[in-house]
C-alpha cells in the first residue's frame, strides 16, 4: 500500500468539524457512484464533529454527537482512493497551514490536504504555527517524530494479527461503565488482561455505550460487537435502549466489510493523513480512548496515532 | 625562574592540560611557553571553520591528533541557514592528509562532509580512529563503507542526527573481519537496512565494544541476540522495540536484559510497544542517562512508570507527553537529575501534550542539582521563574521555548522579563541562556548587569529598542556568541561598540532592523571580520539600497578574511 502524504496543519476544532462536512458531502457524493445502493436505508447523520481541542477551546460550544465533553483533537479515518481525489481536491490550504507545513516539513511531499486553522484560537497560537523556525526544533528531530509516528509495523505484529483473522474470537460483553474514564483498574485482578473500556458514541444518539478493547483481538469482533450494541444493521433510526443483552446477529456485521479494498489513513503527528494498509490491531487497544460511530459512506475506519487523544470512527460502508 | 625549566619538564607538565581553553591562556605566556605548548598540542577545537585555514592550523600545531570543527551558525537547525551556506570540511582533510597524517580523531558539527572527503579519510590516516559526526549532511553509506573497510584501527563512528543518504545499504559488511577494535558504534541516524548478520558478527568480535546505538531497521530478535553477545554494553541506543510480549523474542529479551548490568545509558525506542518497556525495567535502577525524546510511542503513564524506577538518572532527554503530572513523579524520583530536555511532541501542537511552569517548578523544587535545562512549554510565569532561579542556583545551561514566542506571563499577561532577570541573578555560573516569551529591553539589562560568566546568547521577538541590544553588548564580558531573530535591534546597536565583536565568536542577526549601509560600513572598519549577508530573494543587485533592511547578517571574527567558498547568495562585505 502506498503512503500518501496529505500535509495538514494549523488548529483544529470549529475548523475540523467544518472541514469534515466537507469532506463527509464528498463522500456522499462519490456513494451515488458506488455499487452499493443498499446504502440509502441507513440514514445516520453525518457531522462527524469534535469538541474541543485543546485547554483553550474548551469553552467552545459542544458540538453535536459527541456525548462526553473532552479535549478531542485529532481522528484520521479510513478513505477509499475515490475519497482520496475528492478530499485532496477539495481541501484548500489556509495560508497559514501551507506555510507551517511547508517549512516544518520540507521533505514529505504534500498533496495539499490541509485543515483550516482554527479560527478562534488564541491568536499566539495560530500565529506560532506560521513562523518559520519556530519553536526551534531541529529538522531532523521533526522527520524522526514524523517517520516513526507511521512507520511500517515489524513481522510479529503482523503476524499476531494474522493469528487473530483466523480465530473467531468471542465477543465481549459490555457495559455501561459508570466512571467516564479509561479504566485500567483490574490489572492485577482475574482478567488477564486488564480491560480497557473506551467510550462509545453514536452520531445523533445522545447515550454512549462502553466497550472493552482488551477482549477484542480484531477489528471484525470489535465491529460485531459494536454492532449490536447499536443495532447497525436492525432499522435505521431505533432510539437506544439501554440493552445489556446480546443481540444475536443473524445478518454479518455491515460495520466492516472484513479485509475489504478500504484504505486506512490516519493523520501523524506532524498532521500529514497517511495511507497504510491494515493498521494491526496491536496498536489499537493502547492507542485508542474513543469510538464513533458515523454513517457515511465508504466505510471509513479512523484511526487516530499521534496524539493523546484517539479514537475509532466505525462507518457503514457498501 | 620558569624559564631555567628545560622544555621537557614545560611538556609534561602542560601534559596535564586538557581543556583547549586551558592550553590556549598557557601560549600566551612567553614565547618558549608558546612553542613548548603547540608541540605538545594533540586536541585543538576550532568553534567557526571559517575563523581560520588549516594550513594555519598545521604549521601552528604539527602534531595534532584531534581536531574538532564546527560549521554552519547554530541557527541553521532551524531552517534559518541555506543548505549550501558552507562548512565543508573536505579542504581540512586535503590539507591534514598533506601535511599531518596522523591524524587519529575527527569530531564535526554542522559542516557539509562529502564521501569524498570520507573516502580521503579512509586513505590517509593510518592510525585513525574516532570519527564522529554531529547534524552533518552530504554524505552516504558510502562514504562511510570507506571508513568501515579502510580504517583498521576505528574505535569510534559516532552519527548523531545526521542527513545520510543511503543507496546501497551495506556499508556494514564492509568492516573487515580483522576489525575488533571498535569501542563505539552509533548509526541510530540512518534510514535504511543494515546486514544484519554482518552486525552480529561485528560485536560478537568487538569485546570492546561499549556503546552501540542502532537504528530502526534492527528488530528485536537481533536486539536480543546482540545484548546476549554484548552484555559489556554501557551504552545502549535500542531502535525499534515493537514486541509481541507475548512471543518467545520477547522473553529471551527480557532474560538478557537482566544480565546487562553496565548498561548506564539508554536511548532510541524509534519504534516502540510500549507494552514491552517492563523488559527495561531491571536496568532502570543503575541508569545515569535515559534519552526517550525520539519515542513519540510512548505515552506519559508508561513514561512515569518506567522513570519512577530510575533513581539515579543524571540526564534525561523526554517528549512533553510527560506532562506536568509526569514532571512530578520526575521530581520525586530522580534526586540527582542535573540536566533534563523536555521537547515539543508535536510540532504544530494541534494536540494536547505540553508541559507548562507547574511542570519546571516542581522539577526545580525536586532536583536541586540540575544544572542545564532545555524545555519547551505551552506557557510560563514570572513567579514559576523566580521559584526556579531560587530552587536551582547551578544552572549553567537554562533554555526556555514557549510555544507562542511573544506569549505573555500567563497569570499577570505581565512580560516575563523579571523572571528572566530572577535566573541571571540567582545563577552566577550561567553560560548559555535563551530566552522567549514577551519581553522588552529590561530582560536585557538585567543580562547585561548580572550575566557575567554568559556565553551564548539566543534572543527571538524579544525586546523594543537597540537599547536591549546594547545592554548585552556592553555587559556580557565573557560573550562568545549572539544569536538575535525578529527583533527590534538596529544600527545603532550593531554599530555601537564594534571591537566587542572580535572578543566574539560570532554574531547573528535576522529579520531586525541592521541595514545594508550599516553592514557595509562595519565591515570596512573592521577588516579582522567576515560580515556576511545571506539574500533569499533577489532583493540585492548590485547598487543595492543602503537603507534596505538587511534579512540575514553573520559576522565573525577571522584571520584568514572573506571566504571563497560562499555561494552566489552570500555577500561578504
Amino acid at each position: 500500500m502506498e503512503n500518501t502524504f496529505l500535509g495538514c496543519g494549523g488548529g483544529i476544532s470549529g475548523g475540523i468539524s467544518t472541514v469534515l462536512r466537507e469532506e463527509n458531502n464528498m463522500a456522499m457524493s462519490s456513494e451515488e457512484s458506488s455499487s452499493y445502493p443498499d446504502e440509502a436505508e441507513l440514514e445516520l447523520g453525518l457531522g462527524l464533529s469534535l469538541g474541543g481541542g485543546g485547554a483553550k477551546s474548551k469553552s467552545k460550544p459542544p458540538l453535536p454527537a459527541v456525548a462526553a465533553a473532552g479535549p478531542w483533537g485529532q481522528y484520521a479515518r479510513i478513505l477509499t482512493a475515490k475519497d482520496f481525489h475528492s478530499v485532496v481536491s477539495t481541501k484548500e490550504s489556509s495560508s497559514s497551514s501551507s506555510s507551517s507545513s511547508v517549512t516544518k516539513t520540507n521533505n514529505n511531499p504534500s498533496c495539499g490536504v490541509k485543515r483550516t486553522a482554527e479560527p478562534s484560537s488564541p491568536p499566539g497560537r495560530s500565529g506560532s504555527s506560521q513562523v518559520v523556525g519556530w519553536p526551534p526544533i531541529r529538522t531532523y528531530r521533526i522527520q524522526s517524530l514524523v517517520n516513526h509516528a507511521k512507520s511500517p509495523m515489524t513481522e510479529e505484529i503482523t503476524s499476531a494479527l494474522d493469528k487473530c483473522k483466523s480465530n473467531n474470537t468471542i465477543v465481549d460483553k459490555t457495559n455501561i461503565g459508570s466512571n467516564l474514564n479509561r479504566n485500567v483498574a483490574k490489572e492485577k485482578g482475574l482478567l488477564k488482561k486488564p480491560s480497557l473500556f473506551v467510550k462509545v458514541n453514536m452520531d445523533g444518539i445522545p447515550i454512549g455505550r462502553k466497550v472493552d478493547l482488551n477482549a477484542h483481538r480484531c477489528y471484525k469482533t470489535l465491529s460485531q460487537t459494536l454492532d449490536e450494541m447499536f443495532k447497525l444493521s436492525a432499522a435505521v433510526g431505533a432510539t437506544r435502549s439501554n440493552a445489556e443483552e446480546q443481540v444475536v446477529m443473524t445478518k454479518p456485521s455491515r460495520l466492516m466489510n472484513v479485509s475489504s479494498e478500504f484504505v486506512l489513513a490516519y493523520e501523524d503527528k506532524e498532521g500529514d493523513w497517511m495511507l497504510v494498509g491494515d493498521v494491526p490491531w496491536e496498536y489499537v487497544p493502547s492507542t485508542s480512548h474513543y469510538i464513533f460511530l458515523t454513517d457515511s459512506a465508504p466505510l471509513w475506519l479512523v484511526y487516530v496515532l499521534a496524539k493523546s487523544i484517539k479514537f475509532i470512527v466505525f462507518s457503514s460502508l457498501f | 625562574m620558569v624559564n631555567y625549566f628545560p622544555e621537557e619538564v614545560l611538556e609534561h607538565v602542560f601534559s596535564f592540560l586538557t581543556s583547549h581553553r586551558d592550553r590556549n591562556a598557557v601560549s600566551l605566556v612567553c614565547k618558549s611557553w608558546y612553542n613548548v605548548e603547540r608541540f605538545s598540542r594533540g586536541k585543538v577545537f576550532i568553534g567557526n571553520c571559517y575563523a581560520i585555514s588549516p594550513e594555519r592550523l598545521i604549521s601552528r600545531f604539527p602534531r595534532v591528533r584531534s581536531l574538532t570543527l564546527k560549521g554552519k551558525p547554530h541557527f541553521a537547525d532551524f531552517n534559518l541557514v541555506l543548505h549550501d551556506w558552507g562548512g565543508y570540511v573536505y579542504p581540512w582533510i586535503e590539507a591534514m592528509a598533506k601535511g599531518c597524517t596522523n591524524l587519529e580523531e575527527l569530531r564535526l558539527k554542522r559542516m557539509l562532509v562529502s564521501d569524498a572527503s570520507l573516502e580521503l579519510i579512509a586513505k590517509s590516516f593510518p592510525n585513525f580512529k574516532s570519527l564522529v559526526l554531529v547534524s552533518c549532511e552530504g554524505f552516504t553509506t558510502d562514504g562511510l563503507a570507506a571508513i568501515a573497510s579502510n580504517c583498521r584501527f576505528l574505535r569510534e563512528l559516532d552519527l548523531q542526527e545526521n542527513e545520510v543518504e543511503d543507496p546501497r545499504g551495506q556499508w556494514l559488511s564492509c568492516f573487515p573481519d580483522s576489525c575488533t577494535s571498535l569501542a563505539s558504534l552509533n548509526f541510530a541516524c540512518l534510514k535504511g537496512e543494515v546486514n544484519l548478520a554482518a552486525l552480529e558478527r561485528l560485536v560478537a568480535r568487538c569485546r570492546n565494544l561499549k556503546s552501540l546505538r542502532l537504528n530502526h531497521a534492527v528488530p528485536p530478535d537481533v536486539l536480543q541476540k546482540i545484548l546476549a553477545r554484548a552484555p559489556q554494553l554501557v551504552d545502549l541506543g535500542a531502535g525499534s522495540f515493537v514486541h509481541d510480549p507475548e512471543s518467545e523474542t520477547y522473553n529471551k529479551l527480557k532474560n538478557v536484559m537482566q544480565k546487562c548490568t553496565s548498561i548506564r545509558s539508554l536511548s532510541g525506542f524509534l519504534d516502540v510497544n510500549a507494552r514491552c518497556l517492563p523488559a527495561i525495567y531491571p536496568i532502570c535502577i543503575n541508569l545515569s542517562s535515559l534519552n526517550l525524546s525520539y519515542a513519540p510511542g510512548i505515552y506519559s503513564k508508561e513514561l512515569v512508570k518506567l522513570i519512577r524506577k530510575c533513581k539515579k538518572l543524571q540526564c534525561l532527554w523526554i517528549l512533553d507527553t510527560i506532562g506536568d503530572k509526569g514532571l512530578r513523579v520526575v521530581a520525586s524520583a530522580c534526586k540527582e537529575l542535573q540536566e533534563l530536555r523536555v521537547f515539543k511532541s508535536d510540532p504544530n501542537d494541534v494536540g494536547n501534550a505540553a508541559v507548562t511552569e507547574e511542570g519546571l517548578v516542581a522539577i526545580s523544587a525536586g532536583c536541586p542539582n540540575l544544572n542545564s535545562l532545555l524545555y519547551f512549554c505551552r506557557q510560563m510565569t514570572n513567579t514559576a521563574l523566580i521559584t526556579v532561579a531560587k530552587n536551582c542556583p547551578n544552572f549553567i545551561r537554562f533554555r526556555l521555548c514557549t510555544l507562542d514566542p511573544i506569549t505573555p506571563d500567563a497569570v499577570t499577561m505581565q512580560p516575563l522579563d523579571n523572571g528572566f532577570g530572577a535566573i541571571v541573578q540567582s545563577c552566577k555560573g550561567l553560560k548559555r541562556l535563551s530566552v522567549s516569551g514577551l519581553l522588552t529591553d529590561q530582560v536585557f539589562l538585567y543580562i547585561g548587569m548580572y550575566a557575567e560568566q554568559l556565553e551564548m546568547l539566543s534572543i527571538a521577538f524579544a525586546g523594543n529598542s537597540d537599547k536591549g541590544m546594547v545592554y548585552v553588548l556592553n555587559g556580557c564580558k565573557k560573550l562568545k556568541k549572539l544569536e538575535i531573530r525578529d527583533s527590534p535591534f538596529g544600527n545603532m546597536a550593531l554599530l555601537a561598540d564594534t571591537g566587542k565583536y572580535e572578543t566574539m565568536r560570532s554574531l547573528w542577526m535576522s529579520s531586525c532592523k541592521v541595514t545594508f549601509g550599516a553592514c557595509k560600513s562595519l565591515a570596512e572598519k573592521m577588516p579582522r571580520l567576515n560580515v556576511e549577508i545571506i539574500n533569499e530573494g533577489d532583493e540585492m543587485e548590485g547598487g543595492s539600497d543602503d537603507r534596505q533592511n538587511v534579512e540575514k547578517m553573520y559576522l565573525y571574527r577571522t584571520l584568514v578574511g572573506p571566504r571563497k567558498d560562499a555561494p552566489d547568495s552570500v555577500w561578504t562585505l
